[in-house]
């Protein structure tokens, strides 16, 4: 290799200062017709912007050459969150769903490595910003929950499972705490959000492995419109049993005791919560103690860390 | 040169890269192949189905990890989250090289999940070349680096591409996952005679290959590696093999992805194109035994 020669560079083009200009010009969101903002942050022209850093050549000015990340990025990250929230995409339709998103983005970027982790602030945008679920508020709410507690549950933690037995050498249900799955949520809902999701997954279309290659393509077709559902108080739980995510429905009173045992309670205080709410139910005793070994079987029990 | 230190001594011969659509074709045929590359970060999962079909990979195949993600360029300080689970599926899959790109991606805690080009300044490669140090430190296996795709150049730039990059390798005294697609698209983005960057790279650092296919456009080209190989590139493959030897070599294939048989068969012809003075690859396109259960019967130094 040829000798190479250091050469001072102007003040400004340290490495950091060209990625945060890089980086600003690609996640700025895509005019109305896919192309780059003509406006940089400033206010001043993204051409002489992008000119500051980037050389054009004999067919490209700058300007298109870092347009090019600009649509890669979004056409990325938009492809990802289509993927991940059918079922929200199917309610809200491919406009609405495309600004949330465009939206969500740009109040959460990316903070983890892996595009698995893109939506896990999706609900709590749509909590702060509820106007972008209007007319279907709580039917959004319900979907977004559960579609995200389905990507936990795809590829969550599993710690070994507790048989039925072991449970409860624990000792005083007054003072033992059992420990469940990482992997599994519990969700109460106003819609048969869990109905609506399997039937629009049914209509997706199946999707090639993870890659880093360049997107060519814009963000993928409409989604087909599903009739949407009538409200219905719903319990559900979300897990993996066989490598595979089920949605299983539960009672209320089942609910309640998970979700107490969830938050720590004890297994003494947890089911109190279940026993009030069926007093006049004589056997309810039984129907406990036939869901935990429910539970137990589909290895939702585990050891504390 | 074919097996060397920065591939922990290992010809693995002709691969393709693990895709979800042949999952259940890999599983139940068991085909024959060199070996798999996986995207570590498709894997650097708690648990679930992903970790079960890896398991049942390793179990008849070989496999190398090739990340996206670990970002050697970006100045922010490096992910250990993202490291400590790298680490985690190195000792699972028994790896014996890891490769990632030339590339930044993330600044001020802000990921963009793009492969993004570098500034070639000298700055840079020390920044870069610590990075990989700290990395290999870290995991305690060869770190390849590969080269980029890219569509921009920077006014910073005090040298070419491949000056920059034997320079990184150099200093961090690491070897190179060399892409020959990438530098087809590269060269003909930024006006550059490709068979310059093969013929100055430091070759004896060459680990593995990629070869793939890309898209044409009107005013550039897009690596979108969702074609077969195209004939420059094939020559370039010839051309690079001609000063690396024999290397192992992995097709890529990422979207519209077509059957297992056709992206093997695609893979395969690397052997064709492969006939360095000691010897290609072995005339069926296999540099290692033909055997299913090839994972324990040809890791020893070629």
């Amino acid at each position: 290799m040829a000798a190479l020669t250091r050469s001072s560079k102007p003040p400004g083009q340290d490495l950091r200062a060209i990625q945060r200009a890089f980086a600003t010009g690609i996640m700025r969101p895509l005019t109305a017709e896919r192309g780059m903002q003509p406006k940089w942050t400033n206010g001043e022209s993204t051409r002489k912007a992008a000119a500051a850093f980037i050389k054009p050549n004999d067919r490209l000015s700058s300007f298109d050459r870092l347009e090019i990340y600009n649509k890669q990025y979004w056409f990325r990250l938009l492809d990802c969150l289509y993927e991940d929230f059918p079922g929200l995409r199917s309610l809200l339709g491919d406009a609405r769903f495309h600004d949330l998103s465009v939206a969500y983005l740009m109040k959460y970027p990316s903070n983890s490595y892996t595009l698995r982790d893109l939506g896990n602030r999706l609900e709590k945008f749509l909590m702060k910003e509820p106007r972008w679920m209007a007319p279907h508020h709580k039917l959004a709410r319900d979907l977004v929950r559960l579609e995200w507690a389905h990507i936990v549950a795809f590829d969550g933690e599993e710690s070994p499972p507790l048989e039925m037995d072991a449970l409860l050498d624990g000792g005083d249900p007054a003072k033992l705490r059992l420990h469940l799955q990482p992997h599994l949520t519990f969700l109460a809902c106003d819609y048969p959000v869990d109905d609506f999701i399997l039937a629009v997954r049914r209509r997706q279309e199946p999707q090639g492995g993870a890659s880093n290659a360049v997107a060519e393509r814009g963000p993928r077709r409409a989604a087909k419109k599903l009739k949407l559902p009538r409200p219905e108080k719903i319990c559900v739980a979300v897990h993996r049993h066989d490598h595979s995510v089920w949605y299983k429905r539960l009672e209320p009173e089942a609910y309640l005791v998970l979700s107490a045992l969830r938050k720590g309670l004890t297994l003494q205080a947890a089911c109190e919560r279940a026993f009030r709410r069926r007093k006049a139910d004589a056997n309810f005793g039984a129907t406990l103690q036939n869901w935990f070994a429910q539970w137990a079987a589909l290895g939702w029990f585990c050891r504390a860390e | 040169m074919p097996a060397n230190r920065f591939n922990n001594f290992n010809n693995y011969g002709i691969g393709i890269g693990l895709r979800v659509p042949h999952y259940q074709h890999i599983l139940s045929r068991k085909p024959t192949v060199d070996w798999f590359e996986i995207i570590s970060e498709n894997f650097m999962v708690d648990g679930g189905r992903p970790l079960k079909v890896l398991d049942q990979i390793l179990e008849q195949y070989r496999v190398v990890q090739h990340g996206v993600a670990m970002y050697l360029g970006s100045t922010d300080g490096l992910d250990r989250t993202h490291l400590r689970k790298l680490k985690r599926l190195v000792r699972r899959t028994n790896t014996p090289w890891v490769s990632d790109h030339l590339c930044w991606g993330s600044v001020d805690g802000r990921y963009t999940h793009d492969l993004l080009p570098l500034p070639y300044t000298f700055a840079a490669a020390a920044h870069v070349a610590q990075r990989i140090r700290e990395v290999r430190d870290y995991l305690e296996v060869p770190i390849l680096v590969e080269n980029v795709s890219s569509y921009a150049e920077f006014h910073a730039s005090e040298m070419t591409e491949w000056e920059f990059l034997s320079e990184v390798v150099e200093k961090a005294d690491a070897g190179i996952l060399l892409d020959v697609n990438n530098i087809y698209v590269s060269s003909q983005n930024h006006n550059f005679n490709p068979y310059d960057y093969l013929n100055h790279i430091p070759h004896d650092r060459v680990g593995q290959i990629h070869i793939a296919g890309h898209s044409k456009f009107e005013k550039y080209i897009l690596d979108t590696h969702d074609h077969p190989v195209l004939d420059p590139v094939w020559k370039m493959y010839a051309h690079a093999t001609k000063r690396t030897g024999a290397t192992a070599t992995l097709l890529e294939w990422d979207d519209r992805i077509p059957s297992f048989d056709e992206v093997h068969r695609e893979a395969l012809k690397a052997a064709k194109f492969c006939t360095p003075a000691e010897g290609g690859f072995a005339a069926d396109g296999d540099a290692s035994p033909k055997n299913n259960d090839v994972r324990g019967a040809s890791l020893s130094p070629a």
